[in-house]
């Protein structure tokens, strides 16, 4: 799933300063899970902004509103919900970076009485797996072409700090990574596991250069799937 | 020949090589490389030269090799994956040979993490053995990797590194076969301290026949203080210095610490002149090149011949 981690409160607070109406809209869905962006931390921050404008003396309206998807039309088409967007200033969003941009773009579709503004709460920081409480640790990049087949199941393009296909480098000690303690070496991983395996053949031919098209090097991606489209 | 630099030249006759090191200044101050140099001329058979060496911005590692063969060395200019892709690795390939750069080192590189500009984005398009691959298509198939044919001449003498200190150890060996089956010429390994570990390396390299396919220069480093042996096991990743060496230099005392670090690494030269499978010395004597003629010296490896 996406993870993402709030952004620190004062530069939240700066963002909307100049706004009087805010709308706090989270996300029912990834970013609740790991609890950055759900119900419960958009009204925990819609009071903390209250609590903060209020002690300055400033009157402002902040209210917050969940949806179950903000990259999905249909989860945002409610009237009474598109009414109050319209109303606010500003939407203070705290999906994911995909559910910002998405519910700015549905908005404006749809709301044509003026140009709707949305502006983050969130930072997003990766594609990963919730490891342990209050843990989540950063498992795949969308390469566009998976290699995990070869690698044990364990990903050398995210989790290698240099990308390497044909790991480890000489800076891998006791299992963990050359950039720091906290973080295991991918390519020891990868022989560990290729070992129990007895697959250990696998990663002894080089592994040529990548193709990094299918990747975000290839420019912003687009799926088209002509089975599903009307 | 390969390339034909005086380094593989040395090589193919079967001589014991050493080459030195030298880490290009943090600007453009040519007289710092110039002074280096002069340590290092008759010493050593051919000169390093580091290409942003543990992410700190330095001299390119291009411009720094045209200046040595100005003075007169010949230089192995070290590329990192870290700050190229394929595109510019294989555009300054081309510039380097132009100026008659014939040694190559192909590195992954240390992580921007280590280096004054930790904000940097990295590239780590390829990898070190995709580029030997790369290196060895440019000149063995006169083809860039698309296909595309290369115009004029292009020779290089590859190298590469080894780490035969880092983890998982058993795999260290099958790392260095898989730079061999990439095109390796060459090898320096990361600097020696652990004489027994580096002895269990190589007998693994003999058993698999390695060091009949490629010449592998082992790395040394001498030692100018406790406090040096203490950060470098410490802080570089893959070193292991083993107490006792830590012992003998603190048994030395302040005044005579630098010489027993060279004695040190005369005795270690020595040892790894009878170590089979080896064919040469990498000396990575770090702002210590005015020490290079003595430990070259004391090692009874001068004078260097040249082709
Ligand atoms: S190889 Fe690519 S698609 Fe597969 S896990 Fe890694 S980044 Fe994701
Ligand atoms: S130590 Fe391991 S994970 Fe870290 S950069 Fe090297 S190979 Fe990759």
């Amino acid at each position: 799933m996406i993870i993402a981690d709030r952004k620190p409160f004062e530069e939240i607070k700066e963002s909307v300063k100049d706004y009087n109406k805010i709308m706090v809209l989270g996300c029912e869905t990834c970013v609740a899970i790991c609890q950055a962006g759900g119900e419960k931390e958009a009204e925990i921050l819609a009071s903390e902004l209250k609590l903060a404008f209020g002690n300055e003396g400033k009157k402002v309206e902040v209210n917050d509103e969940i949806v179950i998807r903000q990259c999905d039309d249909e989860f945002m088409s409610d009237t009474a919900f598109l009414e109050k967007v319209k109303e606010a200033d500003v939407v203070l969003s705290i999906a994911c970076g995909v559910g910002v941009q998405h519910s700015c773009n549905y908005f404006n579709r749809i709301i044509t009485e003026k140009p709707i503004r949305v502006i983050p709460g969130l930072n997003t920081t990766f594609m990963g797996a919730n490891i342990d409480v209050g843990l989540w640790e950063e498992r795949c990049l969308g390469c566009g072409d998976c290699v995990l087949e070869r690698t044990g199941g364990i990903c050398p393009i995210t989790r290698c700090a240099k990308s390497l296909l044909n790991g480890p480098c000489g800076g891998s000690s006791n299992g963990k990574c050359e950039i720091n303690k906290d973080t295991d070496c991918a390519w020891h991983l990868i022989i560990e596991r290729l070992e129990a395996l007895g697959e250990l053949e696998r990663i002894k031919p080089v592994e040529k250069y990548k193709d990094w098209r299918p990747s975000h090097s290839g420019g912003p991606r687009r799926m088209v799937r002509e089975d599903l489209r009307l | 020949m390969k390339s034909g630099s005086n380094l593989e030249g040395l090589l193919e006759k079967g001589e014991f090589v050493i080459t030195g090191e030298l880490g290009p200044p943090k600007g453009t101050d040519v007289e710092v490389v110039k002074k280096k140099a002069a340590m290092l001329k008759g010493n050593v058979d051919a000169v390093n030269i580091t290409d942003n060496q543990t992410a700190i911005v330095r001299m390119s590692s291009i411009a720094t090799s045209k200046i040595l063969i100005d003075e007169g060395l010949e230089p192995t200019m070290q590329m990192v994956a870290r700050d190229r892709n394929r595109l510019a690795i294989m555009s300054d390939l081309f510039g380097a040979s132009a100026l008659g750069i014939k040694n190559m080192l192909c590195l992954s590189g240390d992580h921007q993490s280590f280096g004054n500009h930790p904000e940097a984005k990295n590239v780590f398009d390829i990898d070190s053995i995709q580029m030997i691959h790369m290196v060895k298509t440019m000149r063995d198939e006169h083809k860039v990797i698309c296909g595309d044919e290369i115009e004029g001449d292009f020779k290089m003498f590859i190298g590469a590194a080894s780490n035969p200190f880092a983890d998982p150890f058993q795999y260290r060996v099958h790392r260095l076969a898989k730079k061999i089956e990439a095109g390796v010429d060459f090898i320096q390994t990361q600097c020696i301290y652990d004489m027994k570990r580096f002895k269990e390396f190589m007998k693994q390299v003999v058993d698999m026949g390695l060091h009949e396919k490629c010449k592998i220069l082992a790395g040394i480093t001498p030692l100018k203080s406790v406090g040096m042996a203490r950060y470098m096991a410490a802080n570089v990743s893959g070193i292991i210095i083993p107490e006792e060496i830590i012992d003998r230099l603190k048994g030395a005392g302040k005044e005579k610490v630098a010489s027993e670090g060279i004695k040190i690494t005369c005795e270690q030269i020595q040892e790894l002149r009878e170590i089979e499978g080896l064919s040469g010395i990498h000396l990575m004597a770090i702002e210590w090149e005015h020490k290079v003629q003595e430990i070259v010296e004391a090692a009874g490896l001068l004078p260097r011949s040249v082709l």
